[in-house]
This record gives structure tokens, sequence and C-alpha cells, in this order.
């Protein structure tokens, strides 16, 4: 009797913990498209008119499209110096196991518990001239996503085979030509997920740009769509819309490379 | 001739300059300057011992609370994402049979949002007078359970734990997924020979077994939980009063106000809290090769 009903019961409770799981995306969606009363209590229920135009009110009054590209600028230039400059230090430290580099590589991986001090940073940031500019904040996520992009890499690196850098070296390859010819088109999976997790990172951050970028110019979406919250919180319907459009893109990365985010997420923690 | 090195440092310089420049110095100099009177007021910056840390110690300011706030709230979301983590994880390895990828993806879909943005839309939700929770606890007559869960000093610390929780529920879940698909079934099957009922499996083999991912799971939320800011930022900014208030709302607070050189003290703390978990973190995570 029991085993019977044990399938159904169990689609049950995965399909009411998807629900929960989902319900605020819903609620964003739906309500992105009502009129500004309709969205005041953010209700469940479906639109009575759909108002497309919430979105071009939202980008227009947002400078969403500003953010936009600030958001896409920093992600990808940072992503792409971050995954590059961790591979090639990962590889080094995971092929040549001296003591030093083994310290060396115990000394990277701690940043992944440190927590960054904002003061002194703030300090270091004008020092070299960074502060408030977009190649300083895109050269500080490259450094916040070196650690854990290190520890991602350097152990997919041992998957493969030493033989290839020893016969590669006898043709007569440089260290460069080794590495950008012969090992970083074998790191293809691994380099998908840490580029795929260091994007999403950086996309959703929030705090970066509120202790280091001044100017709204600069502002990434995150932080556009809280200053939009704090001006238009009685117009749910845009804060919706807002939301929505900043969401998207992390959503559609998501459908598309979900496989690679959470073979990223478990490496590490349960290797079988 | 001699074959050329294949490995040579200075592959590692980019990546050790980064972090060294942005993690590393800052972090030592702060604590250099955590026993100074820095401050956006004034061009000197002169030593003054443990001032710094006395006042954060002492009972007549709030700052132990700001860390009974923060050693509350990273317990709780622990207690909370491992338990259904842990559930929906055995729902999803054992129970359900077909579209297990599709739960996967739906119910991890929470941890990839921008922490901003579930804050915000929690804030409508929350809303005591037109928010969906409230209005649903009332439609099936529960008025009692419809409470000001931001606004009310007594729970609004546990509504952002509740929040934090179901963003982080997923990551977990795959976590310990991941490691209950490592367990053999072999070990199920000889245990029912042997006559083991559910508990007895769950008891003598999931769990152990489960351990070292339970181990990770614990280390991350812990890291995870100290450093907790955009969520309590954006839900409530440490309020009503100092209710919800944690560490680094404090830190920023800090820094908004100019006080760096108390700023840093509260950094420094946390910062050697955590590198001595960082530490246990990188004996456990060496420790997983090893393990087949």
């Amino acid at each position: 009797m029991f085993r019977a009903l044990r399938a159904p019961l169990a689609h049950i409770a995965a399909f009411i913990a998807s629900l929960v799981m989902i319900l605020p995306v819903y609620l964003i969606t739906i309500n992105a498209l009502k009129s500004s009363p309709e969205a005041s209590s953010m209700s469940v229920e479906w639109p009575s008119e759909l108002h497309f135009e919430n979105f071009l009110i939202a980008i227009e009054k947002g400078k969403l499209v500003t953010s936009f590209l600030n958001s896409l600028l920093y992600a990808s230039t940072a992503t792409v110096i971050a995954t590059l400059v961790s591979a090639m230090a990962a590889f080094v430290m995971s092929r040549h196991r001296t003591r030093f580099n083994r310290f060396l590589y115990l000394f990277l991986i701690m940043g992944i518990a440190l927590p960054v001090n904002f003061f002194t940073l703030t300090t270091m940031m004008q020092v070299t001239h960074l502060i408030n500019t977009k190649i300083g904040i895109i050269i500080l996520y490259a450094a916040l996503q070196v650690p854990f992009s290190v520890f991602l890499i350097y152990g997919f690196i041992e998957t493969i085979p030493r033989e290839l850098d020893e016969a590669a070296t006898i043709d007569g390859c440089r260290p460069l030509q080794l590495f950008f010819l012969v090992v970083l088109p074998l790191l293809k999976p691994v380099l998908v997920t840490a580029g795929i997790l260091n994007f999403l990172n950086i996309w959703n951050d929030f705090m970066m740009p509120l202790y280091y970028l001044n100017s709204s110019a600069n502002w990434p979406m995150t932080l556009s769509v809280y200053n939009f919250f704090g001006q238009y919180q009685s117009s749910w319907n845009l804060v919706s819309a807002d939301i929505l459009l900043t969401i998207i893109p992390v959503i559609v990365i998501y459908l598309l490379g979900q496989r690679f985010i959470i073979a990223g997420m478990t490496s590490g923690s349960v290797k079988g | 001739m001699k074959p050329m090195k294949p490995y040579p440092f200075y592959f590692v310089i980019a990546a050790l300059a980064l972090y060294v420049t942005f993690f590393i110095i800052p972090s030592l100099a702060g604590i250099a300057y955590s026993f100074t009177d820095w401050s956006s007021y004034s061009e000197e910056v002169s030593f003054v011992g443990l001032d710094n840390f006395r006042t954060i110690l002492s009972p007549d300011e709030s700052y132990l609370s700001f860390i009974g706030n923060t050693l509350v709230f990273t317990f709780w979301t622990i207690i909370l994402k491992t338990a259904f983590g842990l559930g929906l994880a055995l729902l999803l390895n054992r129970g359900v049979r077909s579209f297990v990828n599709g739960y996967r993806v739906l119910i991890y879909l929470p941890a990839i949002l921008p922490t901003l943005v579930v804050a915000l839309i929690f804030r409508s939700i929350l809303n005591p007078a037109t928010g969906l929770l409230n209005s649903l606890l009332r439609s099936v007559g529960l008025d009692g359970l419809a409470l000001s869960w931001l606004t009310d000093p007594a729970i609004a610390l546990y509504a952002v734990i509740g929040v934090d929780s179901w963003k982080g529920i997923g990551y977990i879940m795959v976590i310990l997924l991941a490691g209950l698909q490592t367990i053999p079934r072999d070990y199920y099957e000889a245990a029912e020979i042997d006559g083991a009922g559910a508990w007895a499996k769950f008891r003598y083999i999931t769990l152990p077994m489960l351990a070292p991912a339970l181990m990770i799971v614990t280390v991350l939320n812990v890291l995870y939980g100290l450093r907790i800011f955009d969520i309590v930022y954006a839900l409530t900014n440490g309020g009503p009063g100092y209710a919800t208030e944690v560490l680094s709302t404090e830190i920023f607070k800090a820094f908004s106000k100019g006080q760096f050189g108390l700023g840093t003290a509260i950094s420094s703390i946390l910062f050697l809290i955590l590198v001595v978990t960082g530490y246990l973190v990188i004996r456990v995570m060496e420790r997983q090769p090893d393990r087949q």
C-alpha cells in the first residue's frame, strides 16, 4: 500500500518545493505586466490588461541601457581576465609540485574564505587611481574571482595527461605555446564552468559598486535596480519590470549552462 | 640542447599579483590600521592601542549584539538549509524516478538570482498589509500568524534568516544530491537482504557516507553566514533599530560615517574568525582527492 503511494507522494512533494522556489520569479513576471494600482499588492492573479510599456518606462527612467552595458562589460572582461590568469597559475602549480608551489596554491585558495577589508582596499584603489573607474572595478572583480577559479581549474588539470606536455616540449613548444595551443583547448569544460560562475557572481554582485562606484554612469544593473526601487517604491509594476530585465540574462545563462554550474558547485565537495 | 622548463614561474605572477594587491595587502594593512584612530575627518592617523577593540567589546555599546546577530544568523541558516536541503536531496535521489533534473533546475533557481533582487521581491511578499504571505495566511484563517515580518524587532532577524535559507536551500541540495549519488546501490541492497528498515539504512549507510559532503556544506555555510551583507542590507538595512544589524552591515555604516579605524577593527575581527575557518576549509578540501 505505502509502496504504491510512494512515487506519487514524492512527486507531489517535489512539485510543491519547485513551486515555492519559482513563485517569486513568477510574481515578478506577471506584475511587470500590470498597471500600477493592480501591481500594488504584488498578487498572484493574472493581469487584467497587459502593459508591455512598463519595460520601456523602466528602461528609460532607470537608465537601464547604460547599466546593462556596464554590467555586461564588467562581468565579461573580468571573467576573461580572472579565468585566464587563474588557468595559467593553476597549470604551473599543478604540474610543477615543488614545496613552494604547494604553499602558493594554498595561499591563493585561502582567498575563498577571506573577507575583503573595504577600508584599506579603498586606499589601495586610490593609490592605484582605480577608484570610481570602470577599469578599476573590472580589475577588482578579476582579483576577487581568482581564488575560487584557481581551486576549480587546479583540480581539473590533474586529469590531463602529462605526456602531452613532454611530447609538445620535445617538439619544440615554448611554455606559452604549450599552454595556449595544447593545454588550454583541453581545459574547455572547466573553463566554461569557471567562466559561467565568475560571470554570474559579478553580474549579481551589489557590494563592490556600492563601495567603489559613485557615479551613476558607471553603475551596473544591481545598483541601478536598487536605486530605481528607492525612487519608484510605489510602482511595483515598474520595479518588477526593472528586476525582470536584470534577471533575464541570469536565467538564460542558468538554463543554458546549468550542467556546468552544477558541475562547478559540486566539484571539490564531492569527488567520488 | 636541453629541453626548456615547460612550467615557468611567470605563469603564476598575474594571478598572484592581483590577489596580493587587492586581498592580502589590504587585509594585513587593515590589521595594522585597526590600532589607530583613522577617520575621514582628519589627515592625521595616530596609534590608539586597543581602543577600537575595547569599544567593540564594551557592553555599553551595541557591537556585541551585532556579533551575536551574525552568529544567530549563521547558526539558523545552517540548520534550515541543511535540513531542507537534505530532505529535498533524498527526495530527488530515491523518491522521484522521473523529471529529477527538471525539479533540480527549478529548486536550484533562487540560488543563482542576485541576492539584492531576492531581497526586493521579499520586501513585497513580506509586507504586513498587502504582502502575499500575509494574504495567504489570512485566506486560510491564520490571521494570528500574519505578522509584521520585517518591522517587528522580535522577529525581523528570523524573517531575514527565512529569506536567506529559502535562497540557499537549492545550493545545499545540489551538493548533497551529488554526495548521495556516489553511494553505491549495492550497500542498500545488501542491507535490505539483512533486513534493515528505512531508518537503519539512513542511519548506518546514508549518513556516514554523506558525512564529508555535510562537512563541506557546513563549512561553506559558516563562511557565507559570517560575511552576510546583501540580504540584510536590502531587506532591513540592520533595522528596525539594531535588531538585524550584522558585522558586514555595521562595517558599511562605519565606512559611510568615516569611522575607518573602528571599521577596520571590526573587519579584522571578522578576518581572524574567517582565517581560522578558512584553514579548516583547506584541510577538509585537501583531504578529498585521497578519499577514493
